[in-house]
């Protein structure tokens, strides 16, 4: 039988589950009322996102002068906060499709919020490039549409092009790979509605799903399909956005290890935010028999190694910039470490090489406590990384007399903050009205993985 | 005259082996229904394989080809540019600074007509009522349809009870 498991493969499913406790479980957050502490977090981030709004309207109507950037930083916070967004979506990616590809089965409990966070995330991140147009109204221009601007097409030379393409497809490719894993959760969550609201919501999004053997076939092989196109997509997008600063001349941007190294580093913060969202997310819904200390200490991992492959790519730099000989580069790199901005640098190194290298220990990886405060340190990282590629290697260009510093104004730091509501409304959202946990595909390994099939085993972890 | 019957499971295993031994007495299971893809349903009630992944490999072969035409005609046809000392006269020299949007575009592509084609096929569009059978199908709950002749339903009723079903709708 297809059910026929080692039983020495830890457990995914804790507390002597049933199909139906799962779907009771996973319907609770949807069918009770939020409590308080939900409300409370709820209205902090609505206050965020209203703080967001107002940015936004001010940097539009006024114009990108409200911002710090002078003509040495033309690029600092705003392409920050892009790149740190983009790459937390990476893992919710990760997770959905490559530990699919791989067959990972502790993805099952993980992937639907997961999903949900890359599509948030995205969307921040969408917004600050729209943003630092200072010009939203035209957002549009970087499409190959036909003109009347004296025939003139867009660059298909040109990174930043690649990076329209590479988003847009990345967010609505995501989008239906997560809906579509939705509707028959949507269907489950329909069927058993009692109150007429709800009946007609979830009847509309499910979209008149049945579970028939032809729905299922079709179904699994969509989601085989997406996960293998999404593999490489994945990769890709990263990659591009690291071309966005590798195909230009600048000093410390200029490197070809760009792609493999952004790709870790998104996995990396990604996973992180992914901790610091389910360990609050499993306590608050009542779901630690789902996403076991187990599923964060595999998590954990994962950071372990893409923390080490970046700390590798940092040195990797700073070798090359010696080795090349090219005293540009070669100043670009001890500016980065020694200059004005060392605090950045150090923070980054600290952040990002040291504190991870605590999960070689097994005890530290399966405490909640450490790992949600090491992935808040692992985010904040991930940030300054972003900072330092860009701000530190543009301050200081080839004209000593034009080299300055960069401050960054209320709007920005409102925007950034602001993000992080705009991020969260839809995700808290999201865990009252969605199914939290992707029921039907969890329910596949219940009788392989659950704590039932697993009695009598002693597990020496 | 056929009659169509619906034998109500609680387990997955059960229904497997209901299939074989129903069909064994020569009973047409038409349909399965399950809250979650059971492995080897398809196979007992004996559908065909899907052909979905070869027509999100046609999109995809589309989208390739659109990439690339829409790249050079804009480009290269109808408005070549020097960009640094890097002309654009020709696709062949042109083509390494394509790849990246003939990527995103095949996957583009790809992705969502066959995602369209799966909605369409299988009927899945807002507004559609869906035919549930019973309230727990999407639960914890297995249906499967059986056909027979009219005559034959007690017996087949009979035959649904042994294989394990816990109940019988019409």
């Amino acid at each position: 039988m297809s059910n026929v498991e080692s039983p020495l493969r830890p457990t995914l499913i804790e507390g002597d589950k049933t199909l139906h406790d799962i779907t009771e479980d996973v319907c609770r957050p949807i069918e009770s009322k939020p409590n308080k502490y939900w409300w409370m977090v709820f209205s902090v981030a609505c206050a965020a996102l209203l703080w967001w709004i107002i940015c936004v309207a001010y940097t539009v109507g006024t114009g990108l002068g409200v911002w710090g950037l002078n003509k040495t930083v033309g690029w600092a916070w705003d392409i920050t906060n892009f790149v740190w967004w983009v790459g937390i979506g990476h893992a919710g990616t990760l997770i959905s499709a490559i530990l699919l590809l791989f067959r990972q089965k502790w993805r099952l409990s993980i992937n639907r919020s997961a999903e949900a966070m890359t599509i948030f995330a995205v969307i921040c991140a969408a917004s600050f490039i729209v943003a630092h147009m200072g010009r939203p109204w035209v957002a549009y221009w970087p499409l190959p549409f036909a003109n009347q601007f004296g025939s003139l097409w867009v660059n298909f030379n040109s990174p930043l092009v690649w990076d329209v393409f590479a988003i847009s497809t990345y967010f609505s490719v995501s989008l239906v790979f997560w809906y579509t894993g939705l509707i028959p959760d949507f269907a489950a969550v329909r069927d058993r509605a009692k109150t007429k609201a709800r009946k007609f919501w979830y009847s509309a999004l499910s979209m008149g799903w049945v579970g028939s053997a032809k729905n299922w076939q079709r179904f699994e092989e969509v989601s085989l399909v997406l996960a293998g196109i999404s593999t490489p997509l994945v990769l890709s997008v990263h990659s591009v956005v690291s071309m966005d600063f590798a195909t230009a001349l600048v000093p410390g941007w200029h490197t070809t290890i760009f792609p493999p190294y952004f790709v870790a580093g998104a996995i990396f913060s990604g996973f992180a935010m992914v901790q610091t969202l389910l360990i609050i997310t499993r306590k608050v819904l009542n779901l630690e028999e789902y996403i076991t200390i187990y599923h964060i200490d595999m998590m954990n991992r994962i950071i372990l190694i893409t923390g080490s492959i970046v700390g590798c790519a940092y040195l990797t730099e700073f070798f090359i910039a010696w080795y090349s000989g090219v005293e540009f580069e070669q100043y670009a790199f001890i500016n980065r470490a020694t200059g004005p901005y060392w605090w950045a640098y150090w923070s980054m190194m600290t952040c990002n090489v040291i504190s991870p290298q605590l999960m070689w220990s097994s005890k530290l990886r399966r405490n909640l406590f450490v790992t949600f405060f090491l992935s808040i340190i692992v985010n904040i990282g991930m940030w300054f990384e972003r900072f330092v590629i860009i701000v530190t290697s543009l301050h200081r260009d080839f004209v000593p007399s034009s080299w300055t510093m960069f401050h960054p104004t209320w709007v920005e730091i409102g925007l950034f903050i602001g993000s992080i509501g705009l991020f969260f409304v839809p995700f808290l959202l999201f865990t009252r009205y969605f199914p939290v946990i992707a029921m039907s595909e969890l329910k596949t390994i219940l009788k392989s993985s659950g704590s039932q099939s697993k009695k009598g085993v002693q597990h020496h972890d | 005259m056929t009659k169509q019957l619906h034998g109500i499971f609680n387990d997955d295993e059960v229904l497997l082996n209901a299939i074989k031994e129903l069909k064994s007495k020569g009973i047409k299971c038409t349909n399965a229904y399950s809250p979650f893809p059971v492995h080897g349903l398809d196979g007992a009630l004996g559908l065909k394989r899907t052909r979905i992944s070869i027509a999100s490999f046609l999109y995809g072969a589309t989208g390739t080809c659109l990439a690339l035409l829409m790249m050079w005609y804009m480009n290269i046809w109808d408005w070549p540019m020097d960009i640094g000392g890097k002309p654009s006269w020709n696709l062949y020299k042109n083509i390494p600074a394509f790849i990246p949007i003939t990527f995103e575009f095949t996957v583009l592509c790809a992705a969502h007509g066959m995602v369209i084609t799966f909605y369409l096929r299988s009927r899945l569009l807002p507004g559609v009522t869906p035919n549930v059978i019973h309230d727990r199908m999407h639960d914890d709950h297995f249906v499967l349809t059986v056909e027979g002749k009219v005559s034959d339903e007690t017996a087949i009723r009979e035959s649904l009870k042994q294989v394990g079903a816990v109940e019988i709708r019409s």
